[in-house]
């Protein structure tokens, strides 16, 4: 076993170890930290695939971003949690956990038929340094890039529109405001 | 070097983890981040693929996925908020008022 393998092992384990932590715990805070343990064992394995600056991404927007999100949200409503059990259906936790199983079982199937060759022109990738990236992004997929953009920008409004509280007036003083905006 | 099909047997097993924790939980958040995790599951094939063939158009895809994501963690959270609202409870088994 070389150098490479044990090492893919052990953070393959931690980040297999963090989503089953994820799915398993109690307490919604304890599945953001191991969900925030995923994505940095992620982060690392693609800096073994010669994608550095998605590892980077990786970091900065989902541990960086979204965990905080999650983790802000479950201090405002989340808190309190059993791990609530489905009404009248006290067998859904074995039928899932077959489904599971059997959705493991034919994905693997179907990656260990193929991919049996090693790696091509690794050399290509430039090992996903920014620049290399941003070559193909900008040339080749400038137009997902846009649309991307466009996106992020209605996701925002979204957000916004759906964080705003009723459009009841709450003083007296000022007049009620239309209720057509938060009707969208 | 490992071989590929390490990294998509990893990605499989994260995102079998992802469904079932989805299928199970029965809080909406914790769904949500079961979610998250399927979606990095399938970042994960896309980057070993992408190296498999020594393109990059893998990693442009997760680029996309990855800001398709935030986009969508930012909305989800922004409607589980407006949800409390109306009802104390984050349990998607009592969210039905679009049931008969």
């Amino acid at each position: 076993m070389t150098w490479s393998m044990l090492f893919f092992v052990l953070v393959g384990a931690v980040s297999l170890a963090a989503a089953a932590g994820v799915v398993l715990s109690r307490q919604p805070v304890h599945s953001a930290l191991f969900l925030l343990t995923n994505f940095a064992t992620l982060a690392v394995l693609y800096v073994t695939l010669e994608a550095q600056f998605l590892a980077a991404a990786q970091v900065i927007i989902y541990a960086g971003g979204i965990v905080i999100l999650i983790l802000f949200v479950i201090m405002l409503i989340g808190g309190e949690t059993n791990d609530f059990v489905a009404r009248q259906r006290s067998w859904t936790r074995g039928v899932a956990l077959g489904l599971g199983i059997l959705l493991l079982a034919s994905l693997s199937y179907s990656v260990l038929q193929g991919f049996a060759q090693p790696p091509g022109d690794v050399a290509a990738m430039q090992g996903g340094i920014p620049e290399a990236l941003g070559q193909t992004l900008f040339t080749q997929y400038l137009l997902p890039f846009e649309l991307a953009s466009i996106l992020l920008l209605v996701a925002l409004l979204g957000a916004l529109v759906l964080g705003r509280h009723g459009t009841v007036a709450h003083t007296g003083s000022r007049p009620a405001s239309p209720p057509a905006e938060g009707d969208d | 070097m490992v071989p590929t099909s390490y990294y998509l047997i990893l990605s499989a097993m994260i995102f079998a983890i992802g469904a079932v924790g989805v299928l199970v939980r029965r809080n909406a958040l914790i769904i949500l981040m079961c979610v998250e995790m399927m979606l990095n599951s399938v970042n994960l094939t896309l980057i070993a693929l992408s190296r498999q063939w020594g393109n990059l158009t893998g990693q442009v895809f997760v680029f996309m996925i990855m800001a398709v994501a935030a986009a969508e963690v930012a909305v989800g959270l922004a409607i589980l908020i407006a949800n409390t609202r109306h009802r104390e409870s984050i349990n998607i088994d009592e969210i039905h008022l679009l049931k008969w």
